[in-house]
């Protein structure tokens, strides 16, 4: 009968749990589902981390290449992210070029780099107009469940954590760059953003970590991204039904609340593979 | 370009953060039903920005696309040169979304609505010039809607300082830049697109701004609509 019921009715079906201030899984409002991490997952990349947030499962592996610095940033390396939704982790992915999906988690992503500072630009470049790095983040998705933004940046965050730079230095006679494999040196990440996605429900109920079903049946999503500093990267609503000042403090609180827990996983997550080693 | 105080913010009154009084935006410009083909059209200029923009629908809709209980939106966002980009496509989500929002598409189920917005020239603020484009359009084309809404962006400055509808150096020069989607009826935030790092009372007194900005640009609505009326009838 339940089941029934979910399927022909699904926005009733949920809307009897929100009366209740829980959701289908169990979950309260505004409480995420269990984060788990590992990193180092993939071993031929130079950084790695996998993340599930409930089932959502998100893997981002960094590959760092040499190259030639822009002409109008030749002080600058650069940081190329890219978010793929393969037909492997959801029926509602099609094969063939990024959809509007993927396209927008990419830009959401490239902009909370760019906003953030994650990594200063300028920590990429090796000589002057000659010889940088360019960091590829690729983040693939495996099992989407909703949230993905949320995960990605998580995933994201530890890989570069994660990733380790050979030494490089420039032969003064040749000119070509000489690669120290067994000097090999961490990223210095400056800024520590995570972030935290809403729904709103019938245009009043906000709950946080929302699932692929969740999602397809709010009426607006808003997304926070914010530092260890409680300085905001990002405050991403793509439209929707309008929310007031108190619900935006609201989101605003639990994000606080919520890049505490996550900055906390990724240190211990990053302590428990020093001392396995 | 105004300069504004900064205010004190007080736990969890958003809306009392207040912006002082003089908000200045540039100089606005609008003209409706300027095109013969689309159903509805609008050009709308925010100093030396300018957007076109033309509604055509409610009308047959692909099979593909099909909703069965209310109407697809679709957003077309064309730049002054070149083809569209990734950023034009998250810049013509929030655009859909947000005439989502405020069109009653229930009204049109299993129809097609196609808004296409035309950039003629960028000198700032250009997602909210695109948002009153689209909404003046919309107007024209005679759509219902729940409510109006209007783009406001806001730069804070190196120094702090908030300025409401940049100009593109403007922009340049700005530490963070923040464009909302504000609506008619309560003045809620509907659409926010960020860029740049700031501190969360940065974010309310730039909220605060823009809707006491959205007030102008409201009135601006009304003006227009009423100076075109009152020609025709």
């Amino acid at each position: 009968m339940a089941a029934g019921f979910k399927t022909a009715e699904p926005l009733e079906y949920h809307r009897s749990f929100l009366k209740e201030n829980c959701r289908p899984d169990g979950r309260e409002l505004s409480e995420f589902r269990s984060t788990t991490l590992n990193i180092g997952s993939i071993s031929t990349a130079d950084g790695s981390a996998l993340v599930k947030l409930g089932n959502t499962t998100i893997i981002c592996g960094i590959k760092a290449e040499l190259t030639n610095p822009t002409v109008d940033a030749p002080g600058k390396g650069y940081i190329v992210p890219n978010v793929d939704l393969p037909p492997l982790c959801s029926s509602r992915f099609r094969p063939g070029p990024p959809g509007e999906q993927a396209q927008a988690a990419s830009q959401f992503i490239a902009d909370i780099i760019e906003s953030s500072e994650v990594i200063k630009k300028e920590d990429l470049c090796i000589g002057r107009g000659k010889l940088c790095w360019v960091l590829y983040c690729d983040i693939m998705c495996l099992d989407y469940d909703g949230n993905i933004l949320d995960a990605c940046v998580v995933a994201l965050l530890a890989a570069l954590k994660t990733t380790q730079l050979p030494e490089v230095t420039i032969n003064k006679e040749t000119s070509a760059p000489e690669v120290n494999f067994e000097k090999k040196h961490k990223l210095n990440i400056h800024r520590h953003p995570v972030s935290v996605s809403f729904c709103i429900f019938d245009d009043s109920i906000l709950i946080v970590d929302p699932t692929a079903e969740e999602e397809s049946l709010s009426t607006a999503r808003l997304t926070v991204v914010m530092d260890e500093e409680d300085q905001l990267c990002s405050l991403h609503k793509p439209g929707g039904t309008p929310l007031s000042g108190e619900k935006l403090q609201e989101c605003i609180k639990r994000a606080t609340a919520r890049k505490g827990e996550i900055h906390k996983l990724i240190e211990k997550v990053i302590k428990s593979m020093k001392t396995a080693q | 370009v105004s300069f504004l105080r900064r205010s004190k913010f007080e736990e969890g009154g958003m809306m009392e953060v207040s912006a002082s009084n003089n908000v200045s935006l540039r100089e606005f410009g609008c003209e409706q039903n300027l095109l013969s083909r689309p159903d509805g059209s609008a050009s709308f200029v925010q100093g030396d920005t300018s957007v076109m923009a033309g509604v055509y629908g409610p009308a047959e809709v692909k099979v593909s696309k099909e909703i069965y209980d209310r109407a697809t939106l679709e957003v077309l966002l064309q730049p002054k040169v070149g083809p569209a980009g990734v950023r034009e496509q998250s810049q013509e989500q929030c655009v859909r979304e947000t005439c989502e929002a405020a069109l009653l598409l229930s009204l049109h189920p299993r129809s097609s609505l196609t808004l296409i917005l035309q950039v003629l020239h960028d000198d700032g603020s250009l997602l909210s010039c695109c948002l009153n484009a689209a909404c003046m359009a919309l107007m024209d084309a005679g759509l219902s809607m729940s409510c109006l809404f209007c783009g406001v962006t806001c730069a804070i400055g190196a120094d702090g300082d908030i300025i409401a509808d940049p100009t593109a150096a403007q922009e340049k020069e700005s530490r963070a830049l923040m464009t909302f989607a504000i609506d008619s009826t309560e003045r809620r935030v509907m659409m926010s697109s960020t860029k740049g790092s700031f501190s969360v009372q940065e974010l309310q007194e730039c909220v605060a701004v823009s809707q006491k900005a959205s007030e102008k640009v409201f009135q601006f609505y009304r003006d227009s609509v009423r100076r075109r009326y009152s020609k025709n009838l």
